[in-house]
Formats: structure tokens, sequence, C-alpha cells
């Protein structure tokens, strides 16, 4: 290994006869460069990495925050019961198929009288989201009472409007490239200095479902079918992975099978998790009929894919468990599983729960896998239960991140925000766990 | 729901069996435990699996094939004409059946479908009330026959403990059964795609173009499936994340093992796996919406003609995310490497970058190596990032400017949206699948093969 170090000294000797500690001296300015040089490959490498890590970081959040304020636009909305329910009797069917829009049209008509061209009536409705309809007819089918009433409402702008207001439209680019034209800049501004329109906290984007409109586009479907999804994967890999694991760690006789089931489970996690996805369409669905899109199908698969990791953290657990519990359990005369379960088990539990809730973790930011069994759907309705199509949180990002519209790209990193939370949330309660149940034996 | 409804009442059930079996081992002994072979608990929690297993056991297997079997039977009494319109047809209409049966109407369906949707509902409720039944009285029978195994003498806990030991090897088998279960499901589905296009077209076409003709009259659909541009982008890709990933990896590594002091190495180490935790479809959005109009502006500005979706931003965002992959997994390797042969390099005056060049990396380059191999793997599979940061066009090029394709893009472009199962189409994606699982299931046998028999070297 240290040849050129030898045939350095060894030709250099005879023509040069000079001490062995002169020649390791000439040779020392190079040699501590080159440790110089490679203690900065070191450090630059790190930099990088962490560069990269907050690279990240830094365009995400500075994209997120504006989506968490919305533009919004106070309308005042006389709710005629002439349109909406000419003859009186509330029924719900009839409020429910009523045109709302032509009331918010009413109501920022009134604002601008001076409007009379249709074309332009159009262009002024058009500042305003088809989400105020929606929030209108729902205030309208809680309370029917308002019927007859004037509501004085802040209704969500268009997205287009919410742009400019944020500042990532351009006002002096040239109006045929524009999506605002001339007219409805004027107006916009006239609404601002009437104090009818400003940026408020964005409610809906954690209360609603997913929309096309991004201006009522909302995380809360996603962050529901997630936490079923989440939920049911717990219930079902937690028990099999610790059973697994007691089984393998404290049970297995030293034979081939053992062997074949323990590589088996090391390869299982580094197998790609859109393979996964793949055996969940063939066998879940296309096999036992099971429907798409659910969360339950979706922990079937996640399970799958974690229960190997959660395997693997549970017998490092009991591995750390030292032989003297078992050994004095077996001493007083308990049964082998009695020492399993009423000693070991409850020491390691800890460390399990930690392996579990990193995994957990790992389940929640997946999204290939679900990919596969239809969980990309397009879902409005806010999943009422594990049998019910929901997309997840991260489904929810690809969908948006896919979405052309200018405002999806804010809400898409708001989301991630979100996600990013939860996921710290969870990592941090991980480490807690171990900090305070680790013992050291 | 009923089903729930049912597997809550025979867990009620056990849990009153777990306290009738304590009950009648006390009035078997007499009120004297001592006289019993097992402590009270074990006869209730015998008594308890006898009344639960069976009963659950029966539940899980009819549910598993009541779908097929009802379905079957709905198709069978569908009219002649809809059977005759191929089973492309039957496949929409059994899906519009079950949309109506789970309450999901859309427009105004066909009387002949709104009719079977009836008898579906029919054949459900009678399968699930013979199930209920069947259930039900299984638990029951079974309960008092465990109830009347009862005597002072009998080795409950044996038994209990043989059960409890045998679900946990169960278990452990499922690790086997989901090996076996991918190996068949995507096994199968390949084979009846070979059975369509020829395995040394899908194995040597160089030209990848999944759009078949759905009227036989289209033009430029022919559909060919020539899986080498795929397979030449994955590598590209690949190589390009290995080229960032390995470098800075092991260098961190070597970093935080060999030079960083404690407190460093305590803030660096987390700092750097946290790149590890972030879910990919986070990697994806950056890598598409900040990474690569980066890349193409910066193309322009040199003059090169940059794709908006090239390899090079896919590759470069891949490779951050390999990062810590690769370092944690070399840091292991180094931290095993004995410390007496530090020491000795040390001792005949070698500075630390000599003793990490000349001991360290040579000691420890099996286990590097296969890290680096199921980091490599882990690349290849790597699905969201190329899926939202790649392209779709499956070029044949080794230029990292051009947009390329991947076998996971193609799998997810080929499943995703509503096609029909048994197209050659979606059949291709399992075939892919077979040939991404194989691929990385050889890249982790051997890696994990390596970094064993390393570990063993210096154990």
């Amino acid at each position: 290994m240290n040849n050129r170090l030898g045939a350095q000294s060894g030709n250099t000797a005879p023509r040069n006869p000079r001490m062995p500690i002169e020649i390791i001296q000439a040779g020392l300015r190079k040699r501590h460069a080159a440790e110089f040089r490679f203690r900065l490959y070191g450090l630059v490498a790190i930099t990088l990495g962490l560069l990269s890590l907050g690279t990240l970081f830094f365009t995400i959040f500075s994209q997120a925050y504006t989506a968490f304020e919305q533009t919004q636009i106070k309308l005042d909305l006389f709710v005629d019961a002439q349109l909406l329910d000419p003859d009186g009797r509330q029924d719900p069917e009839i409020l429910l198929s009523a045109d709302y829009g032509a009331i918010v049209k009413a109501g920022i008509g009134k604002l601008f009288p001076e409007v009379e061209s249709r074309r332009d009536q159009r262009a002024l409705k058009a500042l305003v989201s088809q989400g105020a309809t929606y929030k209108l007819r729902e205030m309208v089918m809680q309370n029917p009472g308002v019927i007859g009433k004037t509501l004085t409402l802040w209704v969500p702008a268009d997205d287009d409007v919410d742009m400019l207001m944020k500042g990532h439209t351009d006002r002096k680019e040239p109006e045929a490239t524009r999506r605002l034209k001339d007219n409805q800049l004027a107006w916009l501004d006239r609404l601002q200095r009437d104090g009818r329109l400003e940026k408020r906290f964005n409610m809906d984007f954690f209360t609603q479902g997913d929309s096309r409109e991004p201006e009522i586009a909302g995380i809360w479907g996603g962050v529901v079918g997630s936490l079923y999804t989440l939920a049911l994967t717990l219930v079902f890999s937690f028990p099999l992975g610790v059973a697994a694991a007691v089984y393998l760690e404290e049970f297995a006789p030293q034979n081939r099978w053992t062997d074949l089931i323990e590589v088996n489970i090391n390869n299982l996690a580094a197998v790609p998790s859109i393979v996964f996805g793949l055996l969940g369409l063939a066998v879940f669905i296309n096999f036992f009929g099971l429907p798409r899109s659910v969360p339950l199908v979706g922990s079937m698969v996640l399970t799958l894919m974690v229960l190997p990791t959660i395997i693997i953290a549970s017998r490092s657990a009991l591995k750390s468990v030292p032989p003297s519990i078992r050994e004095g359990a077996l001493g007083i005369g308990a049964s082998p599983l009695q020492a399993v379960t009423m000693h070991v088990l409850p020491l390691a539990m800890p460390g399990m729960l930690t392996g579990a809730i990193i995994s957990m973790a790992h389940a929640l930011g997946e999204t290939a896998p679900l990919l596969m069994i239809g969980m990309v759907a397009f879902i409005v309705d806010i999943p009422k239960g594990t049998l019910d199509p929901a997309a997840v949180l991260p489904v929810q990002i690809f969908l948006w991140a896919d979405s052309p519209e200018r405002a999806f790209v804010e809400r898409t990193s708001a989301a991630i925000v979100v996600l990013l939370g939860f996921l710290v949330t969870m990592n941090a309660l991980a480490v807690i766990l171990r900090k305070r149940f680790e013992r050291r034996w | 729901m009923s089903i729930i409804t049912l597997v809550v009442a025979l867990l009620l059930m056990s849990s009153v069996a777990y306290y009738a079996g304590q009950k009648r081992s006390l009035i078997v002994s007499r009120g004297r435990v001592r006289d019993l072979h097992s402590l009270p608990g074990y006869y209730g929690l015998y008594v308890a699996l006898w009344c639960g297993l069976p009963a659950l056991f029966v539940v899980g297997a009819w549910l598993a094939f009541e779908v097929d079997i009802i379905t079957k039977l709905v198709v069978a009494g569908l009219p002649e004409i809809i059977i005759r319109q191929g089973p492309e047809r039957v496949t929409l209409v059994v899906n519009e059946i079950q949309n109506i049966v789970s309450g999901r109407v859309y427009g105004e369906p066909d009387p002949a479908i709104l009719s079977a949707a009836a008898h579906y509902r029919q054949l459900q409720a009678t399968s699930h009330g013979t199930l209920i039944v069947l259930a039900v009285s299984m638990a029951v029978t079974a309960s008092a026959y465990a109830l009347s195994r009862i005597k002072p003498r009998h080795r409950a806990r044996n038994a209990v403990e043989s059960t409890v030991k045998a679900m946990l090897l169960l278990s452990s088998t499922l690790a086997v059964l989901t090996t076996i279960g991918i190996v068949l499901s995507v096994l199968f589905e390949s084979i009846r795609f070979f059975q369509v296009v020829p395995v040394t077209d899908f194995l040597f076409g160089l030209e990848w173009s999944p759009q078949t003709a759905i009227r036989a009259e289209q033009v430029g659909s022919s559909g060919a499936f020539g899986s080498v541009p795929l397979y030449a982008g994955t590598w590209l890709i690949t190589l390009i994340a290995m080229l960032v990933a390995v470098p800075i990896g092991l260098m961190s590594a070597i970093y935080l093992s060999e030079y960083a002091n404690a407190e460093f190495r305590a803030v660096a180490k987390p700092l750097l796996e946290i790149l590890a935790g972030i879910p990919t479809v986070v990697y994806g959005f950056f890598a598409a919406l900040t990474v690569a109009p980066f890349i193409r502006d910066l193309g322009t500005q040199l003059g090169l003609s940059v794709a908006s979706e090239s390899a090079l931003a896919a590759g470069l965002v891949m490779g951050i995310m390999i990062i810590p992959f690769v370092s944690s997994l070399s840091d292991d390797v180094i931290n095993a490497v004995p410390q007496a042969m530090r020491d000795g390099a040390y001792g005949m005056g070698a500075t630390r970058s000599e003793t990490v060049r000349r001991v360290i990396i040579p000691a420890a380059l099996p286990g590097i190596v296969g890290s680096i191999l199921l980091a490599v793997s882990r690349a290849i599979g790597e699905t969201m990032i190329v899926v939202m940061a790649a392209g779709l066009a499956a070029n044949l090029t080794a230029n990292p400017l051009e947009a390329v394709t991947t076998v996971t893009v193609q799998i997810v472009t080929l499943l995703v949206g509503d096609q029909e199962f048994d197209s050659p189409k979606t059949l291709a994606a399992f075939a892919l699948g077979l040939a991404l699982f194989l691929f990385t299931l050889v890249l982790n046998v051997i890696a994990l093969y390596i970094v064993r028999k390393y570990r063993e070297q210096y154990e």
C-alpha cells in the first residue's frame, strides 16, 4: 500500500545521499498541501449537501407563504327571494339548484353601475371567483332565513386577481398577452381604494377539498385521506411487524426457512415502491375486486411496503434487551412465550414504536404506489370513511404541481409545507420517544 | 357496513368466551387454582381463540371470493346483447353495476343494468346473511366445544402458546408471500403481454410508442414496444445522479467520520439525513419548477439548447436525494474499519488523508461498493422525481440536455388513467415492472451479499 513512498525513497537514496529525515521533510509541504486539499473536499461536499437542502427549503417556503393569504372582495349581496325561492317553500331541492351566480353578478354589478355592455359585465363578473357562488349557496342552505336580506360578505377573488395582488403578474405587460385587461385593472384599483379588495387569511385552503379553481382549492380532503390511510396502515402493519420480529428474533430455529425469510425481508426493504403498487393493482384490485382509489387498498399496499422496515426496527429493539432479562424470567418458571410477552416486549416497546413512527412518516410521503391503485382521481368531496374515494396529501401535491395555473404553484408549495410539518412532527415524536425511554443496559 | 358489525360482534363474543372459559376452569377445579394445569386466564384465552379464530378466518376467506363469485353470477344473468358485445363492454357494464350498487348513479342507466344491479344487491344480501349465520354459529359451536374440553388436567397454556407461536410464524411468512405475490402478479401479466408482443421485440426493440390503435382504421398508432430507449434513459439519469451523489456522499462520510469533531458531527449528520426523509414528490416539484428552468436558462445563456424536461435536471435532483443513502451507509462501513488499522498507519507517519486513501478506503471498499449498488438500485426504482421532471418521449440519446424517459415514468403513464385492463398497453407496464423488479433484485442481492461478507471480515 505504501509502494509509492517506498519507490521514491528507493530511487532517491543512491543519487542523493540525504538523511531519511531530510527526505521526509522535503516531501512534507506537498503532503500537507494534499492533506489540506483532501480536508477541503470533505468540507465542500458537506457544504454542497447542506446547501442543496437549504435551497430546497428556501424555494419551497418562499413560494409557499403567500398561499396562506387570499385576495377577497367585499360584496353586498341581496339574496333575492324572487330568484332563489319564488314560491317561498324553502324546498332544499329548489334552493340547491337555484341561480346563485346571478346574485353574485348583481352584487358586483351594483358597485359599478356604469358598466353596461354585456361583454364588460362578463369581464366584471370574472373578477369574482366561482367560489363566491358556492359560498353563498352553502350559507343559504344552512340558514334559509337569510333569503330576502342583504348580506355583506368577503368572497374570494379570481386567481388572476389574486396573482396580481401578490405581484406575480406584471401590470406593464402589453394588454393582449395579459390575463387581466385594462378595464379590469381600473375596476380593481377602484375596489382597492374603497377598501373592498384586500388580502385576508386563506381559511378555505385548510378547510376545503380539491377544486379546479385554484382560489378555492384546499388540502383538507388530502389531509383526511392521508389520516385514514395512515391510521389503517398503522393498524395493519404494527401488529404484523412486531409478531414477525418476535418470531424471528426469539423463536425461529436456525434453518434454511428462517434464512429465506430474513433474506426476503432485507430484499423487500430495497424493492422500488412502485412495484408494491403493481402488486396492489394486480392482487387487491383485479383479483380480489376491491374498489379503486380508496384508503383501505392504499393502506394495504403501504402496509406491505413498510412491513420490512418495521420488522427490521423491531428486531433491533428486541436485540437490545439483554439476555439476562429472558434468563431471569425463565429461571423463575416462565414459559418462553411468557418471558417474551411479559418481560422482553414491554422493554422493547419504545424502540419498536420509534421504528413504527418513522415508517409511518415514510408511508405518509409515499406517492408512487398510490398512483398505481388509482388514488390520483380528482376528488372534491372530503372522504367520510375508509371505503370512500380519497386523495392523499402527496398525491394532491402531485396533481397540483401538474396544473397549468400560476396560482397553483404557491398552493403546491403551501401543501408541501403542511406535509413537511406533519413529517417533522412525527420525526420529533420519534426522537422524543427514543430520548425519554431509551435504556442503556 | 354489516361486515364490520359482524367482526366487532365476533370480537365481543370472543371476550365473552374468555370470561366463560375462565369461570369454567374455576368451576371444574372447584375453585382450587392449584389443581389446574394452567392459570385460569389461559383457559379463558383457549376458549376465546376457539371462538374467534375459525369464524374470522371464514369471514376473511368468504369476503375474498365474494365479489368475484357474485360478479360471475350477475354476468351470467346479463342479457345476451351485452355479452355478445365482447369482454370490454362486459367489464364496463360490471363497473356501472357496482357503481349503482354502492349508490353512485350517473345519468339514466339502462333498465337491464338496473335489474342486474338489483340482482347484484340481492345476491350480496343473501351472501352476507349466510355469512353472518355461518360465522356466528361457528363461533358458538367452537366455544361450546372448547368449554367442554376444559378439565383440571387440560393443558390450556400449551395449546394457547402453540397457537400464538403459529400466528407469529404466519406473520413472518408474510414477507415471503409478498415476494411471491409480486413475482406472480407481474409474471402472469407479463406472460400475457408477451403473447401479444414477442419477447425479442420488447427486449431489443429501439422504438417505444405504446399508443395502440383503438379502432382498426386509425393512423399512426401502431404501438411499438421496444424497451431499449427506456433502459437507456433510466441509465442516463441514474448515471447523472450517481455522479452527484457518490463524490458528495462519500467525501461527507469520510469527513464526518475521520475529521469532524463530535459537535460538528452531531449537527451535520442529522441535517444531511433530513434529505432522506423528504418525500420524493417534493423533490419532483423542486426539480420541475426550480432546477429545470434554471438549467434551461443557463444553457440558453451559454448558447446550448436544453430541453425543458432535461435528463440533467432530474438526475441532479435525484443525486441530491441519494446523497444521504451513500453517506450514511459509507459512514457505517468506514466506522467498521478497526481502529488498529488507522493507528498502524498513523504510527508509520502517514497523514490523515494518506491513511484514508491508502488504508481505510481499500479496507472498506467492498462495503462502499455495496452501498453504492444499493443507491443505484434506489435511483433506478425512483419514480416521482422522474415522473414530474423527466419527459415522456422515448429518445434514445446520451445527451443529458435532452429529454429522456425512464422505466418508472412509463409504468406510471401506462397505468394512470382509465383504460381496460387487458390491452397490451397496460400489460406492457407489468412487463416493465417485471424488468424493474428483477434488475433491482439482482442489484440488492449482490449488494447485501457484499455488505454482509464485509461485516463478517472485521467481526
